[in-house]
């Protein structure tokens, strides 16, 4: 019977879980461009609805209903898995983030994430890296110039900044000696470790922005040079698919920064769901902020910065964390 | 071990999401091909060659330099979790698996292996 | 019991899957698509170790071998660019018919380990026993030495694949 509950309450958090997530997913859409607009002193979307509130149900419903094209030289089993794989493992990795500490319902206790696993934050590594694949087959699979070389490029530059990336977070394990989340979020109980790992947060961020191929670091889909990018050649609801997980992935990562550095749901007052929300959106505003604000670097820089800045960056940082947690 | 039973879930829903949505969206899309429409897309104008071409050796280098330097990673995850239990001497042990690491990283960069051109 | 039941499908269908891939990944003429079986092998093989307790072995095969050395598989096939397979299918060389002996024997051996071993009695260990903790409690003190050789394993590997792929400096 206990079994039986339990698989209960895991099916229900999961369809609660993506169904927000995919909610936020398709409002994020919507934030972007209004804020983007108000920092270019525009108005953005404010037809569909008040305010264009309803515009990212319009958005759905049109590409729905759009014709589906699929180019004669495109590989076609590949072309309609690619976008299948992205949406799945930007989706999946909502798994493992805890969006809040414990609720009681029905006098059960149950514990505000999906899975409570001890291997959490390499399950997050393992399901970005499997989503790089949709972008590489997506972009080859087209069978167009633009769509090989952004794929390509998207997928270099991806795999350039998750090793930086997994290193600036290396600190963040040894202070908390977890890599379950939840456990990394209840050791910031006192003190959030943004606090003593300020550079790691830096860096974790610079590197979400390049894994995350956003502004300024948005090479693979260089409008300019290579019309669109990996997901030139899709259409209707595919291409949608690709735009939908980008902004999971996005909301994903703020999770990410949000637990290991902001202290997940601990703060003052407010329920813990509330402020694990919060934060995770401050983190989303960053991103569009900057978004705004810089220009794009060219790849060789991108590649240079990766390899050259970062990743000894990362590695000092790492070695410095360790040395005052040994000693002291 | 159950606690795992919420991965496979959740993999397994999204990919139900995922392949509802492109079902639905093959279902409630027209669909009038044309010759011209199903060409590649290359701005417009006839397409030149063959699409898939061969790529740089470059590609190769940052995915092999990736692959050496994510084991890497890997190896520091268990380290990183038992640090405080190991005291000095982990992470002198840490140190020099670094060191020896750093001795490649930089005959990389000074080869100039790590010059995107 | 539940479980016990609920291990057994999973086990049945990742192994299915497993055998299953890899016998599509040998036989696709396209190697994009052999490629992409083989990361479906590592997944399913890699939901084997899970069944086994080795969650981090697990993980790391889905992050090392499924993503990092399939990525740089798929961008060699990209770089040599093979869109036709070779022509000459059919056709019974010298290092085919030995391919075929040498498989045949692999397989009689499996089969006879199989039969001597009795795999199936093997009981995966309890719980805390695959988990990053543990494996790092081990691999740090005890396998220290292995692990320091890895780390020259892996310069070794920096410097072949850069003195493959760098063009010298006349």
């Amino acid at each position: 019977m206990e079994t039986l509950y339990f698989l209960i309450e895991v099916l229900i958090k999961n369809v609660v879980v993506i169904a927000v997530l995919m909610f936020f997913a398709a409002y994020l859409t919507l934030i972007e461009r209004k804020v983007l607009a108000r920092i270019q002193i525009r108005y953005g979307p404010n037809r569909a609805g008040p305010f264009g509130i309803l515009q990212p149900i319009a958005d759905g419903i049109k590409s729905f209903f759009k014709e589906e094209i699929i180019p004669e030289n495109a590989d076609k089993p590949l072309y309609v898995i690619a976008p299948m794989i992205v949406i799945t493992a930007a989706i999946s990795m909502a798994a493992v983030i805890p969006f809040g500490d414990k609720l009681v319902l029905f006098g059960r206790e149950i514990k505000l994430v999906i899975a409570d696993v001890d291997v959490g934050l390499l399950y997050l590594f393992a399901m970005a890296s499997l989503g790089e694949y949709g972008v590489v087959l997506g972009g080859w699979s087209s069978g167009n110039k633009y769509g090989v070389l952004g794929s390509l490029r998207a997928a270099a530059q991806m795999i350039s900044y998750e090793v930086s990336l997994g290193l600036a977070i290396i600190g963040v394990l040894i202070l908390s000696g977890s890599m379950n989340l939840r456990e990394i979020v209840n050791a910031q109980k006192e003190m959030w470790f943004i606090v003593y790992q300020p550079f790691a947060f830096i860096l974790y961020m610079i590197c979400a922005f390049a894994e995350l191929n956003r502004a300024p670091f948005d090479m693979p889909e260089a409008e300019s040079e290579l019309a669109c990018g990996f997901n030139i050649e899709y259409s209707s609801m595919k291409f949608a698919l690709f735009f939908f997980a980008e902004y999971t992935h996005m909301l994903a990562v703020a999770a990410l920064a949000t637990t290991l550095f902001l202290g997940g749901w601990h703060g003052p007052y407010l329920p813990g769901t509330l402020w694990f929300l919060i934060k995770v959106f401050l983190i989303v505003f960053v991103f569009i902020w900057v978004r705004a604000t810089y220009p794009r670097l060219r790849y060789d820089q991108i590649m240079k910065l990766g390899w050259k800045v970062l990743f000894p960056l990362t590695i000092l940082n790492l070695i410095v964390t360790a040395f005052f947690v040994t000693v002291r | 071990m159950k606690e795992y039973l919420g991965i496979l879930i959740i993999i397994l829903l999204s990919s139900l999401v995922a392949i509802l949505i492109v079902g639905i969206s093959y279902f409630l899309g027209e669909r009038k091909p044309k010759k011209v429409k199903l060409l590649p897309y290359e701005c417009g104008m006839t397409t030149i060659g063959p699409s898939r071409r061969r790529i740089s050796v470059k590609y190769y280098i940052f995915a092999m330099l990736f692959l050496i330097f994510d084991i890497e990673v890997l190896f520091m995850y268990p380290w990183a979790v038992i640090t405080k239990d190991l005291k000095l001497f982990g992470f002198v042990e840490m140190f020099i698996f670094i060191v020896i690491l750093l001795i490649g990283y930089f005959y990389v960069w000074r080869k100039g292996a790590l010059e995107w051109e | 019991m539940a479980e016990i039941v609920f291990k057994w499908i999973v086990f049945f269908i990742a192994s299915i899957l497993s055998i299953f891939s890899s016998v599509m990944m040998v036989t696709r003429k396209n190697p994009v698509h052999s490629a992409l079986w083989l990361v479906v092998t590592f997944i399913s093989l890699a939901v084997l170790y899970f069944l086994l307790n080795a969650t981090f072995i697990a993980i790391s095969q889905v992050i090392v071998y499924a993503g990092a050395i399939m990525m740089l598989f798929l961008f060699v096939i990209m770089l040599i660019h093979l869109e036709k397979g070779p022509e000459e299918i059919g056709k019974m060389t010298v290092s085919r018919i030995f391919a075929v002996v040498l498989t045949v024997l692999l397989f009689v051996e499996i089969l006879v380990g199989v039969y001597f071993y009795r795999a199936w009695t093997v009981k995966p260990e309890p719980m805390p026993f695959g988990d990053p903790k543990t494996v790092g409690k081990l691999l740090y003190t005890k396998y220290l030495f292995p692990f320091e050789i890895a780390s020259v394993l892996l310069l070794v590997g920096i410097i072949g694949a850069v003195v493959l792929a760098k063009r010298r400096k006349m």
